[in-house]
């Protein structure tokens, strides 16, 4: 028995209205550079759907992740090393640009500039990628909400599959009222197959707390991995020519603090905590024969941090005791493991992702209350559960290789606590019979209700920072300025853009906004040259280029521009 | 026409004495600098994401091309011929295997680099993201492979091309021993030494290019265990974005050391 430690998330898809905050900000944080344009480290997909990139669950056709050879071993689904070394030259199955979207920005300076005439000027798409006037045709989110379902809703690989089983497709009248939210990270996985596929070796996975980085320095932008990860989550840089993928916020988890998708979340759904797991069964536990298997196997990981003998094996590798302490708090453990309601995305790829989601039992609620039905009683939710197939199944294609009985215990589980806690809100005696018939306590249940509906920044955070001891061995620490050149240097090297020393992150974003602000050519265009991205523009000041230049006549005529002066705008932090 | 005098000028000495120590010591002291200065920008810069249906064909025959290429070059510049004759290798034997194979690879690397010239050209974004750097290696490569094959081609029809066996050879080989054989080289026919020139600009230049990804071909990828565990305490200095302390550094944190030395 090896322990180490592992930083995980639950997402619990009741909670999330599909706001996009988390993207937004995650975006704003981390992908608003040259070259990431199309990049949505967190992304939210409304299932059913095609999702980001398109139909990115389709592994007969993108080979993501592992199977089964016939002696029964892992090996990737693309292909053994040697085949990975032949197709480096032209990476066999990597999605395009087209597959994910062509990025762009509007050419606002026409609004202001255009001369007078009867048409209303417009602001033209212009290509992030061409510079050129492009047409607007599909987005990170372009299937969203039941508008994009009902259009697309047929692509979802998942519905194909679901179909084809169930060979009935009068059914999809149901299925397009049928709908949820899925936001996506990367999985930071126990097997991740991003990584076996690097051939630079360039991407590792931390000892000290499973988060999975790639090494900017050591890839060489073989793109293997890009086709290797089975939720496409590990993107290229098509400027700087390397590979990058959602970091866990690594350096605010180091710190203590919560990644900026999970501090942003509006409806609070996101829980951060960490396992305890034996590394030295990981490979045994992704091997088992049954695809069904693997959410069991992948539970049998995760070891009881309150057994005295997990404890003894976890200090002998090292780990601290604050660290033990949050494992027995991890609210990532009590729902993936004690209370057994959050389920791994996919685990028939094999990588045991560590992104784990609350299945949605809105869908069997909103139902009933449609038909009239009260949809918090628990017959009625126990009823509708069983004989509601298409939801279910299609729950148990994303989250349990298709089991089904996994995907109905887990909504029972929730129906059940929504039933017995009514009671008590209603001031009624509670019904413990509810409790019973899913097999748990009044009290687990009230337990339950506690983590999912009311619990603190506190609790559902509980993330164990870095050792101070080992401060100096921290990604971030020193002066933000301590690099070449120091402030304003941006990411410029000898060789042009994107060369030299990477910038550490805490200033890159600073950097890059500052770079894109001042930059002559944002998009290859020259006619935006000299502009401010509005987007990028935090309303204080007047940066250079925000207005057109006047000319010495203007000057005389006109009286200076009531520019926003500092301090006339509120900024919303403020009044938060 | 083996091993036939010809008078070593001033000319020749600089050339094939001097120039070759010169574009060794870019090469090598390029790579190593670059290197230890730039892991970020050391990449393929693929760019696959933008255009794969021609990319698909071109690169990997240039890459194979180029390979078999490669391994042509060092047959035919490092094996002696007393070695390939004490093996009852006969000359023509050995003439029409280098020329058959020879051929092949070479006309597949041309084809290979056209197309993705092509593409480069003609796909916008590819075009948008090719740098002058890029434009100026690019002469410099498809030069080289052309010079390669007109001398290759020009000596099938033309006999009074000599045989570089005894004379490009010999002198490639003197280089590495430090006694440059000046007057072998200044023998070659004039296209050999275009050739040589040529792929001369092309090696001074190679590390300062996105071709350095070539010294980072991932062999190791066969032998490396999948899964990669890296501790950050264990993690070579140097790597990440903490700067390097010293030994002789004194002792502080970073930020504290940056305001000492600073005025």
């Amino acid at each position: 028995m090896r322990i180490m430690a592992q930083t995980a998330m639950v997402m619990a898809l009741d909670k999330c209205i599909g706001c996009h905050t988390c993207s937004v900000t995650c975006k704003q944080a981390w992908t608003n550079r040259a070259g990431t344009e199309y990049v949505w480290f967190n992304n939210v997909e409304t299932r059913p759907g095609q999702g980001y990139p398109r139909r990115y669950e389709d592994q007969e056709k993108w080979r993501g992740g592992w199977e089964l050879n016939r002696r029964g071993n892992l090996r990737l689904k693309s292909g053994g090393r040697l085949a990975k070394m032949f197709g480096i030259f032209a990476s066999p199955v990597q999605p395009e640009l087209k597959d994910y979207y062509e990025p762009w920005t509007y050419d606002y300076e026409n609004l202001i500039n255009a001369p007078a005439g009867d048409d209303f000027p417009v602001a033209r798409p212009k290509s992030l990628i061409t510079g050129k006037d492009t047409r607007i045709s599909w987005s990170a989110n372009w299937d969203d909400n039941l508008g994009g379902t009902a259009g697309s809703g047929h692509l979802d690989p998942i519905v194909e599959k679901v179909r084809r089983e169930s060979e009935d497709k009068v059914r999809f009248e149901f299925e397009q009222t049928f709908m949820f939210y899925l936001p996506r990270i990367c999985e930071h996985c126990l097997n991740p197959s991003c990584m076996a596929s690097c051939p630079s070796g360039a991407i590792y996975k931390r000892a000290e707390d499973g988060i999975v980085l790639v090494d900017q320095d050591r890839c060489r932008g073989w793109r293997q991995c890009v086709t290797g990860c089975p939720y496409k989550k590990i993107y290229y840089n098509h400027k700087s020519g390397k590979a990058e993928k959602c970091t866990f916020c690594y350096p605010r988890v180091e710190v203590g603090i919560p990644t900026v998708c999970a501090e942003t979340c509006v409806g609070r759904l996101r829980y951060i905590g960490i396992f305890l797991y034996d590394a030295d069964r990981v490979t045994e536990a992704a091997s088992v024969p049954d695809e069904q298997d693997l959410y069991e196997a992948q539970l049998d990981l995760m070891m009881d941090p309150h057994d005295p003998a997990v404890i003894e094996a976890a200090r002998a590798e090292g780990i601290p005791e604050d660290w033990l302490d949050a494992a027995r708090r991890s609210p990532v453990y009590k729902l993936a493991k004690e209370m057994r309601v959050a389920l791994p995305l996919h685990p028939e790829y094999r990588t045991m992702p560590m992104v784990w989601y609350v299945p949605p039992l809105s869908p069997v609620v909103d139902l009933l209350k449609d038909q009239g039905h009260d949809g918090e009683d628990a017959e009625n939710l126990f009823g509708a559960i069983e004989s509601l197939r298409i939801p279910v199944e299609y729950l148990a294609e994303l989250f349990t290789a298709g089991d089904t009985r996994l995907v109905t215990d887990v909504l029972r589980r929730l129906a059940a606590m929504r039933s017995y806690m009514r009671d008590i809100t209603l001031g009624r005696e509670a019904d413990e019979s509810i409790a019973r018939a899913v097999g748990m306590t009044g009290a687990q249940v009230q337990e339950m209700y506690r983590l999912m509906a009311i619990a603190k920044y506190g609790e559902r955070y509980v993330i164990p920072s870095a050792h101070v001891e080992d401060a100096h061995n921290l990604e971030e620490l020193g002066c933000s300025l301590d690099v070449d050149g120091g402030p304003g240097m941006g990411q410029m090297g000898g060789f042009g853009e994107a060369s030299g020393r990477p910038v550490p992150v805490a200033q890159e974003t600073f950097m890059a906004l500052q770079a894109r602000q001042t930059a002559d050519d944002p998009t290859g265009n020259t006619q935006l040259a000299g502009r401010v991205n509005l987007l990028n523009w935090d309303g204080h000041g007047t940066p250079e280029g925000l207005f057109p230049h006047r000319t010495a006549e203007d000057v005389g005529q006109v009286e200076e521009p009531p520019g926003p002066a500092d301090g006339t705008t509120t900024r919303s932090g403020e009044t938060a | 026409m083996d091993g036939a005098e010809v008078p070593v000028g001033i000319w020749d000495v600089l050339l094939w004495g001097v120039l070759p120590y010169i574009v060794l010591a870019f090469f090598i002291g390029g790579t190593v600098w670059r290197y230890r200065y730039d892991q970020f920008g050391w990449t393929t810069r693929s760019s696959q994401l933008y255009e794969s249906r021609l990319l698909r064909w071109a690169s990997p025959l240039f890459h194979f091309g180029i390979l078999a290429v490669l391994v042509g070059h060092i047959v035919g510049l490092v094996i002696p011929r007393a070695w390939t004759d004490s093996l009852g290798v006969t000359e023509d034997m050995y003439h029409v295997m280098a020329l058959g194979i020879g051929s092949i690879a070479g006309i597949g690397t041309l084809v290979g680099i056209v197309l993705l010239v092509y593409r480069r050209r003609t796909t916008g974004p590819v075009f948008m993201a090719t740098t002058k750097n890029d434009k100026f290696m690019y002469v410099l490569l498809v030069g080289a492979i052309l010079a390669g094959l007109a001398v290759t081609a020009i000596s099938v029809f033309d006999h009074s091309v000599t045989d570089y066996r005894s004379t490009v050879s010999p002198w490639f080989r003197s280089i590495w021993i430090l006694q440059p054989d000046v007057a072998a080289m200044a023998a070659a026919s004039l296209g050999f030494k275009v050739h040589v020139l040529w792929a001369f600009a092309l090696f001074a230049v190679w590390p300062f290019t996105r071709l350095v990804h070539a010294f980072t071909a991932p062999l190791h990828y066969l032998f490396r265990p999948y899964i990669v565990y890296r501790s950050r305490d264990s993690r070579r200095p140097g790597r990440g974005t903490v700067p390097v302390r010293r030994g002789w550094d004194p002792v502080g944190t970073p930020d504290r050391e940056r305001t000492r030395t600073r005025r």
